[in-house]
């Protein structure tokens, strides 16, 4: 029987960010997946080495919308590793609950998506009401809903109010049973059982070759979080697990990150009840040469930042990256043998982040190249053309 | 094994290939080393010393293309960074993609920005840049200059 080739992208139908999968499927199964990016190239790398360190930070935050928090996470380290610093203890503290608030945030993002690609609406919808709690914790933290602007070079920009600490472990707590009611009917659901369990497995021997991070590889069996590996903030004054599952399936990606949701709602409200008093920044002035390295553990996997430093005030080179980076190409492994049907959800269970990967910014309005929807058909269609061509398809 | 232990293990066992060995605090070391023992240290590190690998940074000196491969020793809490310096006229070092499946994205991703020739890649194609880039413009670079006249780009603060 003749191959068929299925384009999914670059307007993905469903993941609301441009990429672009080539599936080669045989009947129903598919036999090779070619996967494509670079549709939303920003050049946030090169556009860092012309910002001045503290506004770098503001820059890179804007990498993606979802996991903001953990760049300038990653970046502030790196840049305090040129310079051989310890922040203060409350720094970390509050570090450490902006970026656990915001892995609450994720992973019920990602999971309510994930009940939407499955056909499953009441997840997605009873999901996202539940995420509106944290985003309402994380404004009263730091006056935003997202893009949380908490982090500087030496320290946090603002102070956590005392007085917010109460109302803040109420509304945390309030959601613990709702998120157990919705674990137990997710992990009990049949339904959900037929559709995730022993599809797109990644074995543990291809999460190491492939250095798959976070999630992805914890399912699978890599015992590996950079938060338990080589603590930071203040990860290691806390008691938390780490979560690890073995089968490697879509199934068990669920699993982990609903348990990851109930120990980062352990670590925040201990960070919270514990906060130390003390200085919230160091008043870093100059970055001496050097090059330093920090990493951080984002809702998707490690983030990992490089930055060099020539003695001037801005970065001489910030290398970011994002977790999926090494991700996505774990696909090529998960996909293959499956059916289209199922294609979908694996695609998705790596809980991609296409404008973290490519690691760039919206493009100004005012741009010369403005295209209508005649244009984007056209675009489409000339794509279209210039792959069946490459491909020998008449 | 510990943190001296593994240092000085590689230390013995790369002693030929290893031109400046850096300690700068407990938890990162950068190890500078001669281009064609790249793929024997990285498949060691990789493969017996069951390290992660975490990304290449690839930098645009004023005397050299350098490559910094960082490798997570997880068990010890170690940054391992391999830095290889290339020749700025055409940079080129073997590919570690048939070693690890994981620097596959990596090396196109610094070919197309720096433009650097990793030799026995399987397939280096086009990653990030738009169809409409041209060739031979590696926008990483220092030297790089605006080519798309149109284009609003940032100028700087």
């Amino acid at each position: 029987m003749a191959k068929s080739v299925i384009p999914i992208g670059p307007y993905h139908p469903l993941q609301e960010e441009p990429e672009f999968f080539t599936l080669t499927v045989d009947g129903e199964t598919v036999v090779d997946i070619d996967i494509q990016i670079g549709y939303n190239h920003r050049g946030i790398e090169k556009l860092s080495e012309r910002k001045t360190f503290d506004q770098s930070t503001f820059v890179i935050e804007r990498i993606c919308g979802i996991c903001s928090t953990n760049h300038p996470f990653a970046y502030t380290r790196a840049v305090e590793d040129i310079i051989q610093v310890e922040v203060p203890e409350r720094a970390k503290y509050i570090r450490t609950i902006i970026a656990e608030g915001e892995r609450i945030h994720s992973h019920l993002l990602w999971l309510g998506l994930a009940g939407h690609f499955l056909g499953y609406n009441t997840v997605y919808m009873w999901v996202w009401k539940l995420r509106e709690e944290i985003l309402d914790v994380m404004e009263i933290l730091s006056g935003n809903r997202n893009s949380y602007a908490m982090f500087k070079p030496g320290g946090v920009r603002r102070d956590i109010n005392a007085e917010d600490i109460p109302l803040v472990i109420k509304k945390i707590d309030s959601i613990i049973p709702t998120l157990t009611r919705l674990k137990k009917a997710i992990i009990d659901d049949p339904v959900l059982h037929a559709r995730l369990k022993g599809i797109g497995i990644l074995t543990k021997q291809e999460a190491i070759d492939y250095c798959a991070l976070g999630p992805t590889s914890r399912a699978s069996g890599v015992a590996r979080d950079v938060r338990k590996d080589a603590p930071y903030g203040a990860y290691d004054r806390v008691e938390w697990d780490m979560i690890v599952t073995e089968n490697g399936d879509v199934f068990d990606k669920v699993v982990v990150r609903i348990l990851e949701m109930y120990e980062s709602i352990k670590i925040v409200k201990t960070c919270l009840q514990n906060l130390p008093d003390g200085e919230i920044d160091l008043n870093i002035k100059d970055i001496p040469p050097g090059e330093g390295i920090g990493a951080a553990e984002a809702p998707r996997g490690e983030t990992f930042h490089y930055v060099r430093s020539d003695g001037t005030n801005r970065p001489a080179r910030h290398k970011v990256r994002a977790p999926t980076f090494m991700n996505l190409p774990t696909c090529k492994t998960t996909v293959i043998g499956e059916t289209v049907s199922d294609a979908t959800i694996i695609l998705a269970g790596v809980d991609p982040c296409y404008c973290c990967t490519e690691r760039m910014a919206v493009r100004s309005i005012k741009g010369k190249k403005l295209y209508n929807g005649q244009d984007l058909i056209r675009l489409s269609q000339e794509k279209t053309e210039t792959i069946k061509k490459k491909m020998g398809i008449k | 094994m510990t943190r001296e232990e593994l240092l000085k293990d590689i230390k013995d066992r790369f002693k030929d290939d290893i031109i400046d060995f850096i300690d700068t605090s407990p938890t990162r070391v950068y190890i500078e080393i001669k281009p064609e023992s790249l793929v024997k240290a990285a498949t060691y590190i990789f493969k017996d010393l069951e390290a992660r690998f975490n990304i290449a940074s690839g930098v645009d000196t004023p005397s050299n293309i350098e490559i910094l491969y960082h490798f997570s020793i997880e068990y010890l809490n170690v940054l391992i960074s391999l830095r290889v310096k290339l020749d700025k006229k055409k940079p080129a070092v073997a590919s570690l993609t048939p070693v690890f499946k994981g620097a596959n994205w990596i090396e196109r991703e610094m070919h197309e920005l720096l433009g650097i020739d990793f030799i026995g890649h399987p397939d280096l194609s086009r990653l990030l840049l738009a169809d409409e880039w041209p060739e031979g413009v590696y926008p990483l670079r220092k030297d790089y200059k605006e080519w798309d006249k149109k284009a609003i780009r940032d100028r700087g603060v």
